[in-house]
């Protein structure tokens, strides 16, 4: 598909229409929605109403009750979520969270002002839940539950990737994600899925990942990279799949297994595990951090997350070591252990190199690499050179998932600190809890859906393109696998001449290892820059 | 269109109480009917509105984190907007409630030369929020002197600061004069900036006009066309002890500014009004980020089907051992 240059992809402006926003229709213009659940992979995990059909069609096949279906799924879940009926109740439409959306930067479309995307959902409630909503109908805001309306809730709620962006801003930390979460769940009760989200969820239920990599494959990626370390170091490193009584589960985003440039970030987890002895294990079963589960109910998040635990206690490991992800760790910080806990079959995590006692895992029993690593470093247990990152200027990316729904701002650039010379900083409002979404994310990172991405990024980009025209940026480091697939496109798009890295990449390149021989190239076999000496920098 | 039909809703309510105290007998039900009426509804309401809330569970521990997370001794957390502790919650919701700290994050986005995005400052909202609510607060308690005998002494000692500057003769409360202004900015605000206009409904217009209802009329009351106060304080204090009386020489002025406050408070209960309760319960602010060091009950965590490892390793057995994977059973 083409796509249009991109001084044409920028808004010309973002007044709103005429027309008041109920009377817009919504329309499926390829580039701009995403492609219907197949049928397949609905049956997969047994979710309801699987058919073919497409979000073109005039005609969704619909189950002929399905208005009552998702009335009362609203009612169930208005009885299951204070954050919903407060969410519903509390807006004063004081617009605060409306210039914040990525979405609505991108494309100056008003439904995407986080505001009016809950208000699409609001409207029904008012009408069916509420007295004012029921006498006075439009007038108040409220409508009825027609096919257009829920039309426009497919486009727009799969046009949200539940970043939490607009809830930094509002005064009553209205959250536009979990908004969305719940718009889904009803979506998915008549069948209205993604078919990018609901194939990684069968895949993921049935191999363990979202690839549906099956166990030999991943076995064989995994030694893939083996391979590539050993040419790249001479060291060659042997790592273990679903090895019962090693001390630690290591769990990655199977992006990294996979796709480039995540090996590379999965080469430096693996040359770091190795350097330091670390007894831990991959498994095929639980092959995959990423949960797109989160992307399609609470309760898929809960089937798919529940192998995590479940592995864990199979293989007899004392705590579990989670990869750089980002909608993985909102899922293992907010969610995991209340819904598939006690992890009382696991011990709090102690860093056995350090004794670092991680007290604030010690209910979940799950670290993040990053912390993991940061710690490591500061208690000087490894080696770096950051010489050979010097032909890097990094700038980092806070994926929004560790920022918003984490807080894990530091640890990252601690590493990076450590591991590169050359580090900026993006403007202030674009970072750490004000941190802009790559525009792909909640599993909105299909190709089909090019242009909305490349729209849904150009905020993040233009924060990018600062640090590379006023320092030279030409590396953006990130802890999200979705980041590292989906960046390269944007910045190629948006800001030529910028990569994408990992922060273990970072750390695989600047680490010395015993007994390797002399480095020639980084772990993208690219020649190092000639290192005659640090003075040349200094200069 | 939301504008001016809340315009007319509220023109209509003035013409309404203005004609009906002309009828004799009328005056009892606004200055005592009425108010009753409104306060049971707001009381009722609120209590309703806040069970209904509270009936609802927490399933799961969301808060928005707005800075670092505790996690290694050496790396300073940020106590108040990513709090690990009670102390810390309690910290952020003051912060919420008393200084809209999430309003003062607020930006406002520009594009300069055709695609440079921008984010400027943006402190007006919060300033002109802050500046109505607190005002409001004060007003509110400044009118506990009409409901109460002896008036307590906070409630006079806030009113002579609040009247430190003289209009004429007698204090000019400041309160009252930054809340209109303040109310004025937020109605200005709501009808010159396209997108705020375009989000608008009638519900956002109604409590402005109401509010510009009641302190326009409560201003001229007290500087302009002066109110008979001790008229007042008899209805109030016969309200209060529940014999009430209406006095004579009350004045129309008053019957509108008691109408509407009355129309306020019965209609706050259904409104978006409540945000005065529900910002206390909102989950993302009022929970500590500790979900990985204690665990978070969800009450209604119900059993979910699974794919289990033993159907995965049924299915991929072969596969597995000629890889040299481990598996469990052999056959
Ligand atoms: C705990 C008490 C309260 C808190 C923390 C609170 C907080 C807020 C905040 C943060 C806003 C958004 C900013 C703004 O638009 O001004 C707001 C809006 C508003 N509040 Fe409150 N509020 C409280 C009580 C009340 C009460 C008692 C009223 C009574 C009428 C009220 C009336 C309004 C109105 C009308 C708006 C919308 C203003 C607009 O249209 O722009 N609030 N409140
Ligand atoms: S910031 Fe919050 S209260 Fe204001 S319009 Fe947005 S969601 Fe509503
Ligand atoms: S969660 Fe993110 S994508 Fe969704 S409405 Fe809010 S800012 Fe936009």
């Amino acid at each position: 598909m083409a796509l249009p240059k991109p001084e044409e992809l920028v808004p010309k402006s973002y007044q709103p229409p005429p027309t008041d926003w109920m009377d817009i229709p919504v329309k499926f213009r390829r580039g701009t929605y995403l492609y219907g659940a197949r049928a397949k992979n609905l049956e997969a995990v047994g979710l309801p109403n699987p058919r073919e059909w497409s979000p073109e069609d005039e005609d969704w096949k619909l189950p002929a009750n399905w208005q009552e279906i998702i009335l009362e799924g609203l009612r169930e879940r208005l009885g299951r979520f204070r954050s919903l009926q407060i969410f519903m109740d509390c807006c004063v439409r004081c617009g605060a969270c409306a210039d914040k959306c990525h979405f609505f930067i991108g494309t100056g479309d008003p439904k995407n002002m986080p505001v009016l995307r809950a208000e699409l959902l609001r409207s029904v409630y008012r009408r069916e839940f509420t007295t004012a909503g029921k006498l006075m109908g439009k007038l108040f805001g409220a409508r009825e539950l027609t096919v257009d309306v829920l039309k426009e809730w497919y486009y727009y709620f799969f046009q949200c990737t539940e970043c939490r962006r607009c809830s930094v801003f509002c005064p009553f930390g209205i959250d536009m994600a979990e908004i969305t979460m719940i718009g889904r769940e009803l979506l998915n009760l008549v069948g209205c899925n993604i078919d990018w989200i609901a194939a990684p969820v069968a895949n993921c239920y049935r191999t363990g990942n979202h690839v549906g990599i099956e166990p030999h494959a991943f076995k064989d990626m995994v030694d893939f990279c083996v391979d590539e370390i050993e040419n790249i170091t001479g060291i060659r490193i042997e790592p273990s799949y679903n090895r019962k009584g090693a001390e630690i589960l290591f769990i990655a985003p199977s992006g990294d297994v996979f796709a480039d440039p995540g090996i590379y970030t999965l080469m430096g987890y693996m040359m770091l595990f190795h350097e330091i002895g670390l007894d831990y294990t991959f498994s095929t079963y639980a092959s995959e951090g990423g949960n797109f589960g989160l992307f399609t109910s609470h309760e898929m998040m809960k089937r798919l997350n529940a192998k995590m635990y479940a592995e864990a206690k199979r293989l007899g490991v004392k705590w579990i070591l989670g990869g750089e992800c980002g909608h993985m760790w909102r899922v293992i910080n907010q969610y995991m252990d209340t819904m598939n806990g006690p992890a009382d079959f696991l011990e709090e995590p102690v860093s056995p190199l350090t004794g670092t006692r991680f007290t604030n895992a010690s209910s979940t029993k799950m670290v993040h690499i990053v912390e993991f690593t940061a710690d490591l470093i500061r208690n000087n247990k490894i080696k770096l050179d950051p010489g050979r990152n010097d032909h890097l200027k990094v700038t980092f990316h806070d994926s929004c998932n560790p920022a918003r729904a984490m807080g894990l701002l530091e640890e990252p650039r601690y590493i990076i600190k450590n591991t590169c010379r050359h580090f900026y900083e993006m403007p202030e409002n674009t970072i750490r809890e004000q941190t802009f979404c790559c525009g792909s994310g909640a599993g909105l990172n299909s190709d089909e859906y090019m242009e909305m991405r490349l729209r849904g990024g150009l905020p993040r980009a233009n924060a990018v393109k600062y640090v590379h025209d006023k320092y030279g940026v030409n590396m953006l480091a990130c802890i999200c696998a979705i980041d590292r697939v989906v960046f390269p496109a944007l910045m190629d798009y948006w800001v030529p001449g910028v990569g994408v890295t990992g922060v273990h990449e970072l750390l695989g390149n600047a680490l010395v290892m015993r007994g390797e021989s002399l480095r020639e190239t980084d772990l993208r076999g690219e020649p190092l820059p000639v290192n005659d000496g640090e003075a040349k920098e200094d200069a | 269109m939301g504008m001016a039909f809340s315009f007319i809703l509220v023109v209509i309510l003035i013409l309404i109480v203005a004609l009906g105290v002309l009828v004799p007998g009328l005056q009892y039900f606004f200055a005592v009917v009425v108010p009753y009426a409104a306060l049971l509804t707001f009381l009722a309401g609120m209590v309703m509105r806040v069970l209904k809330w509270a009936r609802a569970p927490v399933p799961f521990r969301i808060p928005t984190t707005t800075g670092q997370q505790r996690s290694l001794p050496w790396i300073k957390a940020s106590a108040l907007d990513n709090p690990s502790t009670t102390a810390g919650v309690i910290g952020r919701m003051a912060l919420e409630i008393l200084l809209f700290r999430s309003l003062f994050r607020n930006t406002r986005l520009e594009l300069h030369q055709g695609s440079r995005l921008a984010y400027h400052w943006e402190k007006w909202l919060w300033l002109g929020a802050l500046l109505f609510h607190w005002s409001m607060l004060l007003v509110v308690l400044r009118h506990l002197r009409f409901f109460t005998e002896p008036v307590p002494g906070f409630v006079t000692l806030l009113a002579d600061l609040d009247g430190f500057f003289r209009f004429g003769l007698q204090g000019l409360y400041i309160s009252g004069v930054t809340f209109l202004v303040a109310v004025t900015y937020l109605f200005l605000r709501r009808v010159l900036i396209p997108q705020l206009r375009y989000i608008s409904l009638p519900a956002d217009y109604i409590p402005l006009f109401l509010l510009l209802g009641i302190g326009s009329t409560g201003i001229l009351m007290r500087y302009f066309y002066r109110v008979d106060v001790t008229a007042v304080k008899e209805l109030t204090m016969g309200l209060v002890t529940l014999q009430p009386v209406v006095p004579d020489g009350l004045g129309m002025l008053f019957f509108i500014h008691l109408f509407l406050v009355s129309v306020l408070a019965a209609y706050f209960p259904f409104s978006k009004l409540v945000h005065m309760g529900g910002i206390f319960l909102s989950p993302t602010r009022n929970l500590p980020n500790d979900s990985r060091a204690r665990r978070h009950i969800n009450p209604w965590n119900y059993p979910v089907p699974v794919h289990t490892y033993e159907e995965y390793e049924e299915e991929f057995r072969d596969k597995m051992k000629l890889a040299g994977l481990p598996v469990e059973k052999e056959g």
